[in-house]
């Protein structure tokens, strides 16, 4: 059992109104902790067109940008860490790429349009593993001055080649 | 032979999904009839789940074994060159695998449960019966009617020439296709982490299906004593424990895989393994007050209902697509179905709740925010708190999206509520969920101390004094030796206090026991421990979060990183850390990789300590590569090579990413003690509850 001494008697009535007020001083602690940490560290979620759309005002915005890669201006300088590549616009609602056909479609067709707004991206560290041609870049950062978006966290997602894969297999 | 074996299988499955719902038709009807052989037909049906599922199993295992690619789901993880143990880990590497793997972990319980002795439950039997059936049978529709592993591959002949699809039965005029290889398993998922994370991961959240279910049947008879929650003591503990395994392992994963030199990103999916743990690690707590004192009925039955739904949550993130994250499966059509089970299934455990609210009343009030309970449900809040916190986070882009008709109705507010997505990252995490984890620490400490029903100052204080006095050491000494990391001092204090304090509890109850009884101290030490199992294994579990927190500490506070290109012989230096560039070295292996590896001479203090081989693999099947640290690991730190790039031709320069993590093996070393503290308090009882209960019976009759 529990031997903790000084055991005293129940003081009468509950002192319901301190609990309440306990509870709301921590719920004010969470949204103040909310709203502070928004501000310090939120980032706008945009796609390619629509940090583009809003030209000037976008810059210096910390925003979280999704686009296609387009393989052929990857450069990478590993003495400086410095990875310089342009994106294309895909849209962001999984609805609109279901329409394309899904994921990898969209961003192949992204990365083959010429007509795609474009974005170019510097981003100073690693390369990326799965850094290549028609994968699904995100990119946390902001968009400097001179259009050039400025990463500082970089995530990629490669959709499966099996779709597009089987014909080919098939015909053989 | 593929035939044979998809038959099997298949026919496994779809007889579980047949079983499942006969179960809970009879379990219905014979509560309605009150019929006690249809209840008990429904219990055989419950039971036969775990075997059926088992062939299953089985039966998609050996077509991963024996690379029978027509089965679409074999071609998709698996390829010749992939080891036997890794063909059988691709069983949760894929989406329709795993969500078999997850039906049949599920029906493990749901057999365990059917064979318990039900005679002083038989009220709870048929709802016990239905809720988890229930939950078994949505994860079957699941697999059997959208995801199903077992659909095969056939080459179809049309107009417009050949074309293969995936089916489960022969389209008109197909012949079965098999393609020449399949596509591996994605590299990143071959650790050996990876064996065990998941399946601790998903048994972490099918167990907690049982308590849910006692839960729920206390609330639809009314029998809502302590009696469920003595039932599913032990339930809960071990589905805490899993739960919290399959956060250790991923983070270890992580840490290994990655190669960003963290263990925690506060990605979606991480987030969505931690909600139920921050539901889960409360419920244990509260308990104990509705044990002990009868009071928290509601909340009790609150955190519960939550961890059940938000485990359904937290599978349905990863497998709907809604949020983009780094370990998300493809969009899937069963993500509104995940949501209407979710729904439905917190819309009836609220309406019970609602209606069975006046009997969950407390037995007994709480007298003082001074106490050993309001301590707990202080620490309750706490964790619900980091629980608000996160999910706000997991939900930011969906819900600033969803609230851009607000700015539209109202112009005055719409610079906040724009309709654009907002997402935050791991810094947001850190900043608002720090001070809530580094109070509940400190009422790690305290708690312990403080007596039921009231405490007083004074004898908190004549409690505490001892333990602090000491704690205050830690950061004396690391501001002698130069620390002028304050918030660092601080924690280092706080996990100080809490080591203190778990230590002094055991110091004194055995003292006093030794005393008493002029025997050893270590024996008393040993039968305390033994005697109070749930409290002392408590404590052990205490005092591995705080050694986690000790790692958490060092490499969230004190990591230091630097990236260098050096030719070969030259070195490169992080701290008291040198480095030699020795060699690279490049060569195919035989499971279709083509690795470079550097061999790198670590100095430390100018003292040549050891060579570390961080590499790059590139796998040939999934063109892509994967980036393998080389780590030495010691008590004090992990010192962590990452190979980012090399010239190819010459091999004369490479660059390389060090980071210097100090104290993170204690996170590692905290979980093992976590582990055992866990087995001290869950571990079966030797003897069994009725002989207890007469023994105290006699007792109760000689003093009486």
């Amino acid at each position: 059992m529990e031997h903790l001494d000084s055991y005293e008697e129940p003081v009468g009535n509950p002192n319901r109104a301190k609990f309440i007020f306990g509870g709301l001083v921590i719920l004010a602690a969470v949204v103040y902790l909310i709203i502070s940490s928004t501000r310090a560290g939120a980032q706008y979620f945009f796609t390619v067109d629509e940090l583009m759309a809003r030209g000037e005002n976008a810059v210096g915005t910390r925003a979280k940008i999704s686009g296609a890669v387009i393989g052929e201006t990857i450069d990478y300088d590993a003495e400086s860490l410095t990875l310089r590549f342009t994106v294309a616009h895909v849209p962001a609602d999984n609805d609109l790429l279901e329409d394309e056909g899904g994921l990898a479609i969209a961003l192949h067709q992204a990365v083959t349009d010429p007509n795609r707004k474009r974005m170019e991206v510097v981003y100073y560290g690693v390369m990326p593993d799965l850094l290549q041609n028609e994968a699904q870049a995100i990119m946390t950062g902001e968009l400097g001055e001179n259009g050039v978006f400025v990463a500082d966290e970089l995530l990629l997602k490669c959709p499966t080649r099996y779709d597009e894969a089987l014909p080919e297999q098939s015909e053989g | 032979m593929v035939d044979t074996l998809v038959n099997f299988g298949l026919g496994a499955l779809v007889l579980t999904f047949v079983v499942s719902l006969y179960g809970i038709g009879a379990a219905v009807l014979g509560y309605l009839r009150k019929q006690d052989n249809l209840l008990e037909s429904a219990r055989h049906a419950m039971l036969l789940t775990f075997p059926l599922l088992t062939i299953s199993v089985t039966m998609i295992v050996i077509l991963l074994l024996q690379n029978h690619f027509e089965v679409s789901y074999v071609s998709q993880v698996t390829s010749r060159s992939m080891p036997a143990y890794l063909k059988v880990t691709a069983l949760w590497g894929g989406q329709p695998g795993s969500l078999l793997f997850w039906s049949w972990l599920m029906a493990i319980f749901s057999t365990m449960v059917a064979l318990r002795d039900w005679s002083r439950d038989r009220e709870f039997m048929p709802w016990v019966i239905i809720v988890v059936l229930v939950t078994l049978t949505f994860f079957l529709v699941l697999t059997v009617f959208f995801e199903n592993p077992f659909a095969r591959l056939w080459a179809v002949q049309n107009a417009m020439g050949g074309e293969v699809v995936e089916s489960l039965f022969r389209p008109a005029g197909a012949t079965l296709f098999a393609p020449q290889d399949g596509q591996g398993l994605n590299p990143l998922l071959r650790h050996p982490g990876m064996l065990i994370h998941p399946p601790m991961q998903y048994l972490g959240f099918v167990s907690f299906v049982i308590p849910y279910a006692f839960a729920i049947a206390a609330l639809i008879t009314g029998r809502t004593d302590t009696r469920w929650i003595r039932i599913t003591r032990k339930w809960t503990l071990w589905a805490w424990l899993f739960l919290s395994l399959g956060l250790v392992l991923g983070m270890r994963w992580a840490y290994d895989v990655l190669g960003w030199g963290g263990y925690w990103g506060w990605d979606p999916v991480e987030n969505a393994a931690l909600m139920p743990w921050l539901t889960a690690t409360p419920f244990l707590h509260s308990v104990m007050i509705q044990e002990k004192r009868g009071q928290l009925k509601r909340w009790n039955m609150i955190l519960v209902i939550l961890t059940y739904d938000l485990i359904l949550f937290g599978t349905f993130l990863v497998r709907s697509g809604v949020l983009s994250s780094v370990h998300a499966f493809a969009a899937s059509p069963i993500g509104p179905l995940f949501f209407g089970f979710i729904a439905l299934t917190f819309g009836v455990s609220v309406y019970l709740l609602t209606q069975r609210w006046d009997a969950l009343h407390t037995d007994t009030q709480m007298t003082s925010w001074f106490s050993r309970e309001a301590f707990f449900l202080l620490n309750n809040l706490f964790f619900v708190a980091i629980l608000v916190i996160v999910f706000v986070g997991v939900t930011y882009p969906i819900t600033t999206e969803a609230l851009g008709f607000v700015g539209e109705a109202f112009p005055s507010v719409s610079h906040i509520f724009t309709g654009q997505k907002v997402t935050v990252g791991a810094d947001w995490y850190e900043r608002a969920t720090g001070p809530f984890w580094a109070a509940l620490i400190f009422l790690m400490g305290v708690c312990p101390l403080t007596a039921w029903r009231i405490s007083t100052m004074k004898s908190l204080g004549r409690n505490i004094w001892k333990p602090t006095a000491v704690s205050f050491v830690v950061p004396v000494v690391l501001v002698a030796v130069g620390m002028r990391n304050w918030l660092g001092v601080f924690a280092f204090w706080l996990t100080a206090l809490v080591t203190a304090v778990t230590v002094y509890e055991f110091y004194k109850g055995a003292a006093a026991r030794s005393r008493r009884n002029q025997t050893n101290f270590f024996v008393e030490l040993w039968k305390l421990i033994g005697r109070n199992r749930r409290r002392y294994g408590g404590y052990m579990i205490h005092f591995g979060i705080v050694l986690m927190a000790l790692g958490v500490i060092g490499i969230e506070m004190f990591q230091t990183q630097t990236q260098a290109t050096i030719g070969l012989g030259e070195s490169a230096t992080l701290g008291e850390y040198d480095i030699t560039y020795d060699s690279l070295a490049e060569f195919d292996t035989a499971d279709n990789r083509n690795v470079a590896r550097a061999v790198v001479s670590v100095y430390k203090d100018g003292d040549r300590v050891g060579e570390l081989y961080p590499r790059r693999d590139f796998f040939y099947e999934s063109r892509q590569p994967m980036t393998i640290p080389g780590v030495r690991s010691t008590l004090g730190d992990d010192f962590y090579i990452i190979l980012v790039d090399w010239q190819p031709i010459s091999t004369q320069r490479a660059t390389f990413k060090l980071y210097h993590n100090p104290l993170v093996n204690w996170l590692w070393i905290g979980s093992f003690v976590l582990i055992f503290g866990t087995l001290v308090a869950a571990w079966p009882e030797r003897e069994n509850e009725a002989v207890r209960t007469a023994a105290h019976e006699t007792r109760a009759a000689v003093t009486g």
